[in-house]
């Protein structure tokens, strides 16, 4: 006798404690630490800060920690604790141009003032697995620089502007306050602020795969990385007891500007257009990506054709999270028996009356339809029934 | 459960870690804020600032936060899923609200003041007071009739439905009636068109003029929407097609109701089925009551 299912509360909490020694794995191994994960493993903390919209080095360890390494659950997390952090206040536009950089290259002018600086980057590693890491080693000692670092280096689009070659980079009129899409919905149609803000916290495998589809020819696209620029920049909050801004701290941000050529048109005479990256943490893919689907995202205000995957602002400002993309696909974990007893239901009628439509036409088939049917589980088969 | 009447009513002690139901005043004020103008429009979608929730999108943050909004102390909380008071994820939701509210569960539709849903509407008759939470993945009905959110806005805006009826007449077309099963649109006040969640058409009448208040929320897809009691709820259909619900030819195995929608149950390898119904509640309830008259007559 069927019996319905309970104990479903007992199931969940020892579900908690197998995960939790799922995750812990084998405990004669050391714990890793959060201050392990956070200097060890800084790119994945990275992107969950950046996915997860909280710079918080320290949580996002915590994070990937608890969620045994699965960075979009990592991510969850982070968003989860985000909601109910009280709001302060905004802290004001953070200069990128005033960066401390570790990295910055351009790959449209040969020599850039400040130089081209490679710093840390995978760029030209030979990917070979390299075998001395299986034991452990610290880095070799890097000689020290014949020159330092300027404290700041100019933007090269900043170049690029001086000379009206590429559009200039306004502050609209009025200089609204952007929108914040984790209190506010997202309406249509979105500005370019909220755009960004929706792809600043986006997947970096979607973003990795629509901005290369406009690489592809899905897209009138043909980018140039003018720069793209890895470093530590000040986040100043106005105080208005003080009357003036505090440094409250300081972030690693990756921004990547794209430029792309834009033939002009009736109005405007023929110039490069900007795509704009912007990301927590130290990730050029996510901020290259960012930057082209931002400009993808611009054809249509740009007059350009629009029709490609990637210039769909409703498609791809939708489906670009992968919390809310996480969460759906796999809620079809949940039960969903009513609703597919009701299929169930009308599929069985369908194929019932089908199988009397083929019957009456052709009686010599009709024995081979009966093993569908079993003659021994006569089916209690819920019917049609008008509504009084 | 022994006895039809007795009260089920738990609780458990609140987390102060948290605001009392999770999210902070000045959000649930804008929730209700947003609710309140889907209840002064009835049917119609209210966009509103969706919070991140530590439960994943798509199982229930909707519900979730407009439950959050509504609910108080005194409040009597039930949550099901696909009927029953025990699937995980009715537990987990349920759990979630006892740590961060302390409020007292149920598992009675009659003692609930707030019953929080996915896909069923409980058998039991509601009463005036009590209010439905429903979860909605997708609160647009015309979504797979047009993909475009700025679009559909605008049918909307112009009642325009044209798009839905010819959707239906085509089912008619192709199959001899209409092949929603679930999910299935309504329109409002006589005026929005709009999705009571997926739960099946069986349910659909116990909308239409409900002493209770409907409310849906859409947490991924950021919209909450409501239907206000004795409000008028029709099915879409056809003068030569009218709206039919499922009816089956058994009885609850287990209780004998005739009147409730059944799950199928497959009990071993060669496919054996047995039909019981999906609100465990009432199901045990009926039980019980027979438990307790066979008892009685005994004695006697």
């Amino acid at each position: 006798m069927y019996v319905a299912v309970k104990g479903g509360e007992r199931a969940i909490l020892n579900s908690y404690q197998m995960l939790d020694a799922y995750r812990r794995g084998d405990t004669a191994l050391p714990e890793l630490t959060l201050a392990q994960i956070r200097e060890q493993m800084p790119l994945a903390v990275s992107r969950v800060m950046a996915e997860g919209s909280l710079y918080d080095p320290h949580l996002a360890a915590l994070a990937l920690k608890q969620a045994a390494g699965d960075q979009i659950e990592a991510v969850f997390l982070l968003r989860a604790y985000r909601t109910t952090l009280a709001r302060f206040g905004y802290t004001v536009p953070v200069d990128t141009g005033a960066m401390r950089l570790q990295r910055r290259i351009s790959s449209t002018f040969k020599d850039v003032p400040g130089g081209q600086v490679l710093g840390p980057t995978y760029d030209y590693t030979q990917r070979l697995l390299d075998f001395s890491l299986e034991a452990g080693r610290d880095p070799a000692p890097l000689p020290p620089s014949a020159e330092p670092l300027p404290a700041s280096m100019p933007r090269v689009t900043g170049l690029l502007e001086a000379e009206q070659l590429v559009e200039a980079d306004e502050i609209p009129a009025g200089d609204p306050a952007p929108p914040d899409l984790t209190r506010e919905p997202l309406t249509f149609p979105a500005s370019r602020a909220a755009r960004l803000q929706n792809l600043a916290r986006a997947d970096e495998g979607f973003l990795l795969s629509m901005g290369y589809s406009t690489q592809r020819g899905y897209g009138n696209s043909h980018p140039f990385a003018a720069e793209i620029r890895f470093g530590s920049a000040e986040v100043e909050l106005f105080v208005e007891e003080l009357g003036f801004a505090v440094t409250i701290g300081e972030i690693e941000l990756t921004e990547c500007q794209m430029v792309s050529q834009f033939t002009g048109n009736a109005d405007e005479a023929p110039r490069f257009t900007r795509g704009y990256g912007l990301v927590f943490g130290y990730n050029e893919r996510k901020a290259m990506s960012m930057a082209l689907t931002d400009r993808a995202m611009r054809a249509a205000e740009l007059g350009e054709a629009a029709d490609a995957p990637a210039n769909d602002i409703e498609f791809m400002l939708y489906h670009s999270d992968n919390v809310e993309a996480s969460g759906f696909v796999q809620h079809l974990k949940l039960p969903h028996y009513v609703d597919f007893q009701a299929n169930l239901e009308l599929l069985r009628r369908l194929r019932g009356e089908q199988e009397g439509t083929n019957a009456a036409a052709a009686p010599a088939d009709s024995q081979s339809m009966q093993p569908m049917q079993p003659a021994s589980h006569p089916q209690p088969r819920p019917q049609e029934e008008t509504l009084a | 459960m022994t006895a039809a009447n007795a009260s089920a009513a738990t609780g458990i002690a609140r987390d102060e870690h948290y605001n009392f139901a999770y999210l902070d005043e000045s959000t649930k004020r804008m929730l209700r804020r947003a609710l309140l103008k889907a209840v002064a429009i009835p049917g119609y979608q209210v966009p509103f600032g969706s919070r991140e929730m530590p439960l994943p999108y798509g199982w229930g943050t909707g519900g979730i936060q407009v439950t959050a909004a509504i609910i108080g102390k005194p409040d009597m909380l039930k949550v099901i899923d696909q009927g029953s008071d025990d699937t995980t994820n009715a537990i987990n939701i349920r759990r979630f609200f006892g740590r961060v509210t302390g409020v007292q569960t149920t598992e009675h539709t009659a003692e609930a003041t707030i019953i929080q849903t996915r896909h069923r509407i409980p058998e039991t008759p509601l009463r005036a007071g009590q209010t439905m939470v429903f979860q909605v993945p997708i609160p647009e009905p015309l979504r797979w009739l047009e993909p475009s959110e700025t679009e559909t806005r605008t049918m909307h805006a112009l009642s325009e439905y044209g798009a839905m009826h010819v959707k239906l007449y085509e089912d008619i077309a192709h199959h001899g009636h209409i092949a929603t099963t679930y999910d299935y649109p309504v329109i409002v006040n006589q005026r929005y068109m709009m999705r009571p969640s997926p739960i099946p058409k069986f349910d659909n009448p116990k909308l239409d003029r409900s002493p209770a208040l409907m409310l849906f929320g859409a947490g991924r897809e950021k919209r909450v929407y409501a239907v206000p009691p004795y409000t008028s709820v029709k099915s879409l259909d056809f003068a030569d097609h009218p709206f039919t619900v499922e009816k089956w030819t058994s009885c609850c195995a287990q209780c004998g109701a005739t009147d409730s929608y059944l799950d199928e149950i497959i009990t071993d390898d060669a496919g054996t089925r047995m039909f019981v119904c999906s609100d465990t509640e009432y199901c045990a309830d009926r039980r019980a009551g027979q438990a307790v008259k066979h008892a009685a007559g005994g004695a006697r």
